[in-house]
């Protein structure tokens, strides 16, 4: 999180779950179909079925790219599941890029 | 109690993919040829076309709602209807001030342009008319219904730019008047599949590009007579109205 500069939204008492890869996806339909437990998600989207999706997928966070926030709801939901929503100015495909590298150290 | 078969979903040659024959006057026509009652106009994030059509239609006694289809910042298209030329006007207002400012190419999106009643082109609309608002779901919804309108997620069971693609599923508590299904599914498949649908009331229209597509799938109100209240009634169920999807051959 501190190598990606990610803020953190909401969800803090989730920052400690194990990362297991990540997801790229705005469909929330997509990522209900194809995300799998313990991966990091990215999108854009900020409404609260995001957390819906994120708690069904025991997903281990939620990164808002390119400088979106999440509703208030949906933050609301982030600290009842303990999912972290957390925050980049980077693009998608620039966090995407990084968190690879980290995660395939 | 009478029925009136409507078609709430029609675009106009105004919107960059509907066809360049979809003028007011041939719609017109065709709607009267195939039966229609109640026509919705809703070009993609504009109402441009509304006022002439329901001016024209009505000699042919059909009745319209003017509206657009709208598109919000997740993606989802929304028919948006108002019972008056001011709350149209105010909502006309908003999505120009809300969509996105990028210009339309015609070459690759298609021609925008508003006609009159003797399809002479009055104005090409320059912004591209299939971007997105800069408005969220809710945003939108509450926006429509501050002006008395109807607010109806569009082909929700379609695979692209639906409240179930986006969202994946019908956020709890939606305010919508109806949801739209396509004629990919059934009403009874639906609630199948999504049971969180149960408390709506759903409609089917064609989502008309094209003449002959004017039509193949309705909704048949089931009201006392054609206006707006007794369309809101009807979607609410009260006093014995109610509505159902049909569809019908080209």
């Amino acid at each position: 999180m501190q190598a990606l500069e990610l803020t953190v939204y909401c969800g803090k008492k989730g920052l400690e779950r194990r990362v297991t890869g990540g997801y790229v996806s705005d469909l929330l339909s997509d990522v209900m179909g194809h995300a799998d437990t313990g991966q990091v998600w990215v999108t854009l989207q900020t409404h609260k079925n995001v957390m819906a999706i994120a708690s069904l997928k025991d997903l281990a966070a939620v990164i808002l790219v390119t400088g979106h926030k999440p509703d208030e709801n949906t933050a609301h939901q982030s600290e009842e599941e303990a999912i972290p929503v957390l925050g980049t100015h980077m693009s998608a495909f620039d966090v995407t890029g990084k968190l690879y590298e980290l995660i395939n150290k | 109690m009478n029925r009136y078969s409507a078609d709430l979903h029609v675009h106009t040659l105004l919107s960059p993919c509907g066809d360049l024959e979809m003028t007011p006057a041939n719609i017109v026509e065709f709607a009267a040829i195939k039966g229609i009652d109640i026509l919705g106009i809703t070009d993609h994030n504009s109402t441009r076309h509304g006022a002439l059509i329901k001016k024209m239609a009505e000699k042919k006694g059909i009745f319209v709602l003017c509206g657009a289809e709208v598109t919000t910042k997740e993606d989802i298209h929304c028919l948006t209807f108002f019972e008056n030329n001011a709350a149209t006007e105010s909502f006309q207002e908003y999505l120009e001030k809300h969509l996105a400012d990028v210009k339309n190419r015609p070459s690759i999106f298609g021609y925008q342009v508003v006609v009159d009643e003797e399809e002479m082109i009055i104005e090409e609309v320059d912004k591209l008319l299939i971007s997105a608002l800069d408005q969220s779901l809710d945003q939108v919804e509450a926006m429509v219904h501050s002006l008395g309108g109807l607010f109806i997620p569009a082909h929700i069971d379609r695979p692209s730019y639906s409240l179930i693609s986006q969202l994946g599923f019908v956020p709890s508590g939606l305010n919508a008047d109806a949801l739209e299904i396509s004629r990919n599914t059934t009403p009874g498949a639906l609630r199948k599949k999504f049971p969180e649908v149960a408390g709506y009331t759903l409609t089917g229209s064609s989502d008309a590009h094209f003449l002959q597509q004017l039509g193949t799938l309705v909704s048949v109100f089931e009201m006392e007579t054609r206006s707006f209240a007794e369309v809101c009634k009807a979607l609410r169920k009260e006093d014995g109205r109610g509505v159902r999807v049909e569809e019908r051959g080209k």
